[in-house]
């Protein structure tokens, strides 16, 4: 299983946890996963649409990619607010 | 003693204080995030927050005591798997009217947002649920946003009736149910989109309602504050008759009416749609007592000398009525102005605030 790690507040809302090891093929896939396990997340990071929202980074091995990214069950996924604001 | 709630791009404040001296801040929630707008439902002394956190997305956020835990209301998103995503919180309403009603009628709390959307709580804002009438409607697909986007940020509900809803929507004009939000009709007639050709100025989905108000003593009557135009309606919101004339500019945002004269209005004109600051570097708040037949300047107390300052949609607000009527309006700048005295004279109430985004009174 993919190793997903959180910060902030989403690890707040995911049980106060960081590291969540989940079953998935794709990004996407382990993010509903995520939901679905922890409901207090819906909505932080996926949009209705089934995207990342736009100022949230996700990490697949250090490379930033998008909700449609490929997973493998050795990967590691880094979630975190991108760097922006004003 | 006066409460405000005042939403800010660095999160909520809430000030206390009496007429006529500065106001001091109570609590501050939602630190460094946007809170578009916050209301306390004068049935249950609820605070309902709006809060668009620019990583994790529009939420509404609730609680009892502002100094303490805020809960995250349920509910509050479009049907999973559509081509939209919810981008924004305008407003939330109570059913009576935001106050003017006796505190016996509706429950309902009303939300509503972008992309022109439409919430209703019936348990105090814990759960909302979207208003399908609405996200289904027709004519959905010809929608097109104004500059803030397809923000519904006008809930006008109509005293002591709760079938009876009107809405603006920038910009896709006037909305009205009067069957609780089942069905919606268009009421946009006499509305002049000065901003379009003049061959397009038929296309009813394409007006740029600022703000709306409702009289609560006279409910047929409202107020709205057009993107160029200010307007009366004496039917409910079917037909509408510019009353602009007399201001020093008819483009504007907030808009707010004294609940005991269905006579009244008060706006505060801006230079113009490409110049959004106060007119001639004066900042005044204009008042009508006669149905828009004639406006009067109330600046007193306002600085008057290179002030450029901007107010925007829910950035104007008031409490009481009549001669205890209480005006309150905060700036992009961090300024909050208040009178005591139904804007005969003005007083600083705070200086050194976020850019505001609203202001609500009780």
């Amino acid at each position: 299983m993919a190793l997903v790690r959180l910060r902030g507040p989403l690890k707040k809302l995911a049980g106060d946890r960081s590291d969540h090891r989940i079953e998935g093929g794709s990004v996407c896939e382990l993010l509903r996963e995520l939901e679905r396990a922890h409901p207090a997340m819906g909505g932080w990071i996926l949009d209705e649409r089934g995207l990342v929202r736009r100022h949230i980074a996700v990490f697949v091995n250090g490379d930033c990619v998008r909700e449609d990214a490929p997973v493998s069950p050795e990967d590691r996924i880094d979630v975190l607010p991108a760097i922006s604001g004003g | 003693m006066t409460e405000l709630l005042v939403g800010t791009k660095k999160g909520l404040f809430v000030l206390e204080g009496e007429p006529g001296a500065e106001f001091d801040v109570k609590a501050r929630a939602f630190a460094g995030e946007p809170v578009e707008y916050a209301m306390r439902d004068p049935r249950t002394g609820r605070l309902l927050a709006s809060v668009t956190s620019a990583f994790y997305g529009p939420k509404i956020w609730y609680t009892d005591d502002p100094s303490g835990e805020w809960e995250q209301a349920g509910g509050v998103a479009l049907p999973e798997g559509g081509g939209e995503a919810l981008e924004r919180i305008w407003t939330i309403v109570d059913g009576d009217g935001e106050g003017d009603g006796d505190g016996d009628g509706d429950r309902t709390l009303y939300a509503g947002g972008d992309p022109g959307v439409l919430f209703e709580s019936r348990d105090h804002g814990a759960t909302w649920e979207l208003n399908a009438a609405l996200w289904e409607h027709p004519t959905r697909p010809s929608w097109q946003p104004g500059g803030g986007g397809l923000c519904l940020h006008s809930i006008v509900p109509w005293p002591g009736d709760p079938d009876r809803l009107a809405m603006g929507i920038s910009a896709v004009g006037v909305w009205l149910t009067e069957d609780g939000g089942e069905t919606w009709h268009q009421g946009n007639e006499g509305l002049v989109a000065r901003y379009l050709p003049e061959e397009s100025r038929e296309e009813p989905t394409a007006l740029c309602v600022h703000r709306l108000q409702r009289a609560p003593r006279r409910p047929e009557r409202m107020f709205m504050q057009f993107h160029g135009g200010v307007y009366r309606s004496d039917d409910a919101g079917e037909t509408w008759t510019d009353i602009g004339a007399g201001l020093p500019s008819d483009f504007g945002f907030p808009l707010v009416v004294d609940p005991a004269d269905p006579d009244s209005a008060y706006v505060i004109p801006l230079a113009a749609d490409m110049d959004r600051v106060t007119p001639e570097g004066r900042v005044r708040v204009y008042e009508t007592r006669d149905a828009g037949e004639s406006w009067t300047e109330r600046g007193g107390g306002l600085p008057q000398e290179d002030a450029y300052l901007t107010v925007l949609r829910h950035g104007l607000d008031r409490r009481g009525e009549g001669p205890d009527l209480e005006l309150y309006f905060g700036t992009t700048t961090g300024e909050v102005f208040g009178s005591g005295d139904a804007g005969e004279s003005w007083f600083g109430a705070t200086s050194h605030l976020p850019p505001v985004y609203s202001v609500r009174a009780r």
